[in-house]
């Protein structure tokens, strides 16, 4: 039974909305770049999923023409930078590095360095300097202590 | 052991950066409610990559059975008498039906408005047109809505507004509505003639 459920789950890969084998290029490597591509771009209408993923007309549509350009031997580059002059930067689901989108890709960094800044501010709280040396008045005063009956 | 003296003003910004944050994420957080609520923040709007461009090129075929003349791109071309809304539309779209009585109120003021059908059958696109009456002086039809992904388009309605010059000055996604033409429309109609 254990066996069998495991060769089940070894067995599904992940799903696609791409179950239409008519829509799949005949060449198994070149659909694999179309996939690829396709994973990249966002569907406009749906947003949150990819081309790939999504059942929306105009996903479908786009597969159409990402498949098209693949098979007519234009290259991955040229693919996204046809979609991109159409759609702009938000197709891509992996946003461009620019001004508008700094803050957005520095935010992992920003979020270590001030991690890092509060567990050095603690430990240096913690490893605080000995109290200063007392004053030879404070010593007189603890040496008169001391002898005190 | 003793503490070592307490810095004050380490205290204080111990207290006083968790409430600036706080206090920061809180602005952020009302003006992006009040841009929803103006419309003037919307996150599921796609940004037109077209603006400040030509048109792309494209020809496309007259809608069958109308005797209205197609849309080219070389009918977008500069100069024009005057800027030009170009409408993609399609009779099984239920907002275009809520912006159609601000197109008819366009055509009245003297507007060219050109209409593409976007994955429409001719025949219901007229009688689309036919039973609301007709807002468009040119019309195309964009059955396969192969043109209308190299304008951008990601839904219907939507319409771009050319300048003199042959430039897209303004896409607006969904219906135009009263408030629309309004606030938008209207002014730029008003610019972009001079």
């Amino acid at each position: 039974m254990r066996r069998w459920l495991f060769a089940l789950l070894v067995a599904s890969g992940p799903a696609w909305a791409l179950s239409d084998p008519a829509e799949q290029l005949p060449d198994p490597a070149q659909e694999q770049r179309a996939r690829a591509l396709g994973r990249e771009l966002r569907c406009l209408v749906c947003q949150n999923q990819s081309i790939e993923d999504s059942d929306a007309e105009l996903a479908r549509d786009l597969r159409r023409i990402v498949r098209e350009q693949v098979a007519a031997g234009r290259s991955d580059g040229q693919v996204m930078a046809f979609l991109h002059d159409r759609y702009g930067d938000f197709v891509l689901l992996r946003p461009p590095v620019n001004a508008g989108t700094a803050l957005l890709w520095a935010t992992p960094v920003l979020a270590l360095g001030a991690g890092a800044l509060l567990v050095l501010g603690l430990r240096r709280r913690r490893a605080a300097p000995a109290p200063a040396a007392l004053t030879p008045a404070e010593q007189a005063r603890l040496a008169e202590l001391d002898r005190m009956p | 052991m003793s503490e070592a003296t307490p810095n004050p003003w380490r205290r204080r910004a111990l207290l006083g950066l968790p409430l600036l944050a706080a206090g920061g994420a809180g602005l952020g957080f009302w003006a992006m409610l009040r841009g929803l609520g103006t419309g003037s923040y919307d996150p599921h709007g796609v940004p037109s990559a077209l603006l400040g461009k030509a048109p792309p090129d494209f020809t496309l075929p007259p809608l069958a059975g109308s005797d209205l003349p197609t849309l080219a791109a070389a009918d977008l071309r500069g100069a024009l008498a005057r800027p030009v809304l170009v409408n993609f539309f399609a009779s099984w779209c239920v907002p275009c039906v809520i912006e159609h009585p601000q197109l008819m109120a366009l055509k009245r003021q003297g507007v060219p408005v050109f209409g593409i059908a976007y994955k429409d059958k001719a025949a219901d696109a007229l009688g689309f047109l036919a039973r609301r009456g007709n807002p468009y002086t040119r019309l195309a039809a964009d059955e396969p809505g192969r043109v209308a992904i190299d304008w951008g388009v990601y839904g219907v309605p939507e319409s771009y507004l050319i300048d003199r010059q042959g430039i897209i000055r303004w896409r607006w996604a969904g219906p135009i509505t009263e408030d629309t033409v309004a606030a938008d429309l209207g002014p730029l109609l008003r610019r972009y003639s001079a």
